[in-house]
């Protein structure tokens, strides 16, 4: 296992946001002269890094409108012509109004489109229409997908860079922007499908995808306050899954909690229960995540508060579980 | 109406007599499989299919992928059975090979809708109905990007056109003023609950695609004459200057060509016995066209 990679646990919220950084990075891209094409769907703001991208770059990127289904499909027939094609939809309208074209278009015509589905979870706020809950569950039941969900917003860059070889549709997950960067140093080993432990611990492993990553990190300091020390894992693959990560973690800890900004079903949590049952892995585990309801109304932040999913309650949730270890 | 007298009749005759020859193979295909086909839709295109490929689409048969070659979605994927029997016309598979890989398991390369994996011609996987016209958008986009020459031809059915995706796509198109796609609608006016005016109607058609910035060209999809005259009438496939996408109205019959199935729902997907397949033959070569 290689030494944990430097993360920023003095947190002092150095906000960055997918949606920009991603947006400079294709910009990065385009001026080194890779070839893509970018599609969106009616939500880039002009004076954002994609809205300058685009400007720059008008021959390569097409607007849709507000029409996902054709968005999908729109980016596939792109890929088709030959090339790796970049769109950018608003989240909540992604996985279930173009579930079809993502089945039938994306992925089983297998191109190269890098779907990006922003305002993951319910980042968004504004009640559940636009919460983002059910998608990893969908996508893990599509074959041929490969499902990312970015820590940060560098780690999103550093994806949407290694996408450009990368075989095969995949879909990008980011939250809605100016979330916490979790990684200081941003040299650590990178690899899709490969994940990262960010802290070592013996005592329990708190597993977390995209923005919950974060709060898993938050939990581990709290809890390393009282000297409970966990293993914290960037799982930022959901598809392929390292299966070995979880495996050797819960061996090592005997006790998995895992954090996701995603209904408990069918997601991160659903993923690491499948993997411990298969390889019959006697051990602690719960999902943090949202319940199989519609959210309460409220601010994100106060969401996950309310269902134990920001770092109190994730720690809370720790200390119950390794109460019965 | 259509302008058909400046139209090369031989050529058509060529056509007619390849149209009959294919529809006669589709038969043959659909009653050796001894499965379903969707014959109703397959021979309501035949005539179209046929002239594109025999004639008007840029494409080499000997190289399927060859870059520069007009691109065809079908996105009535449903009817890919007309397909697969052109690609055995042309030389690309035996009769024999679309029989003995037709949906068998570890050796298929055919089946009821058409994959790009197995078959080199094919441009898109389809089957599920409204994704062909945003599929074929982005290839036109795809050769503006590009600045190529290549034609983008897509296929719709009339039923598949309530699919609201469809109308996205149009939208997009029509914005994008993509002069390099051609979208044909297979207008049989039937579906599998009867017929499509009276399903849910997509009339008037015409009107629609024009609102949605298309040039529109209607004609009795089932004439060669018609056909031919419709592609012949295409401006070339400029990717560049923006100008309107191009709509075939193409009025057909389901079944066109043997008398029994013509117009007859159940037709829209069915198998052949022996006697049927025969009986079919015999209808197919009654109804060939004498000029």
């Amino acid at each position: 296992m290689a030494a944990p990679v430097e993360v920023s646990l003095n947190f002092d919220q150095i906000l960055s946001s997918a949606r920009e950084v991603y947006g400079s990075e294709l910009m990065k891209m385009a001026d080194e002269g890779m070839e893509f094409a970018f599609v969106c769907s009616d939500n880039v703001a002009p004076s954002s890094t994609v809205g300058k991208f685009m400007a720059k770059y008008p021959d390569r990127c097409f607007n849709v409108g507000i029409a996902e289904a054709n968005q999908v499909g729109m980016s596939a027939g792109l890929a088709l012509s030959g090339r790796v094609v970049f769109s950018q939809v608003f989240g909540p309208f992604l996985p279930l109004r173009a579930a079809d074209q993502i089945h039938a278009d994306i992925a089983y015509n297998d191109v190269p489109v890098r779907l990006i589905g922003t305002h993951a979870g319910v980042t968004s706020g504004g009640g559940p229409t636009h919460n983002v809950i059910a998608d990893l569950a969908l996508y893990r039941a599509i074959p041929n997908l490969t499902v990312i969900c970015p820590a940060d917003a560098n780690q999103c860059a550093r994806i949407v860079r290694k996408s450009m070889t990368y075989p095969g549709p995949m879909i990008i997950r980011i939250a809605r922007g100016a979330e916490p960067d979790v990684y200081a140093d941003q040299n650590y080993e990178f690899e899709i499908g490969k994940a990262i432990t960010i802290k070592e611990g013996g005592d329990l492993t708190l597993i977390g995808t995209g923005s919950a990553v974060y709060w898993a990190l938050m939990a581990a300091k709290e809890l390393a306050q009282e000297g409970i020390q966990a293993k914290v894992i960037d799982m930022h693959t959901i598809k392929p899954f390292d299966a070995e990560a979880v495996i050797s973690a819960a061996k090592e800890t005997g006790c998995v909690i895992t954090v996701e900004d995603h209904s408990i079903n069918g997601g991160l949590g659903a993923a690491v229960a499948e993997v411990l049952a298969e390889n019959s892995i006697g051990c602690k585990f719960k999902r943090i995540g949202l319940p199989d309801k519609f959210a309460i109304l409220g601010e994100p932040n106060e969401v996950y508060e309310y269902y134990g999913m920001a770092p109190k309650g994730v720690a809370e949730t720790a200390r119950t579980v390794l109460s019965k270890k | 109406m259509i302008d058909t007298k400046n139209i090369d009749m031989e050529l058509v005759k060529k056509l007619e007599d390849k149209a009959v020859e294919i529809r006669k193979n589709l038969c043959t295909f659909i009653y050796r499989i001894g499965t379903a086909g969707h014959l109703g839709g397959e021979l309501s295109l035949t005539d179209m299919a046929v002239a594109l490929y025999y004639k008007y689409m840029n494409y080499d048969p000997k190289n399927p992928k060859w870059e520069e070659r007009d691109r065809l979605i079908l996105s009535k994927g449903h009817c890919a059975e007309t397909l697969y029997t052109i690609y055995a016309d042309l030389g690309m598979y035996t009769m024999d090979y679309l029989v003995d890989h037709f949906e068998t398991l570890e050796t298929a390369v055919f089946s009821m809708h058409p994959n790009r994996k197995y078959v080199d011609a094919i441009e898109a996987s389809t089957g599920s109905l409204g994704h062909g016209l945003s599929l074929a958008t982005g290839l036109a986009l795809g050769a503006r990007m590009s600045k190529a020459n290549w034609r983008t031809f897509c296929i719709v059915g009339d039923g598949e056109l309530q699919e609201g995706s469809n109308w996205e796509a149009l939208m997009a198109a029509g914005h994008y003023k993509l002069g390099n796609l051609v979208v044909i609608v297979d207008k049989n006016d039937l579906q599998m609950s009867g017929t499509t005016s009276e399903t849910i109607s997509i009339d008037p058609l015409d009107d629609k695609m024009r609102a949605f910035g298309f040039d529109v060209i209607e004609i009795q999809g089932n004439d060669m004459v018609e056909v031919c005259a419709a592609l012949d009438s295409l401006p070339p496939a400029d990717p560049v200057t923006p100008k309107r996408p191009i709509c075939i109205i193409s009025n057909t019959t389901k079944g066109a060509g043997v008398s029994f199935m013509e117009n007859v729902v159940a037709w829209h997907a069915g198998s052949l016995n022996k006697a049927k397949w025969e009986e079919a033959l015999e209808s197919i070569e009654n109804n060939r066209r004498v000029r």
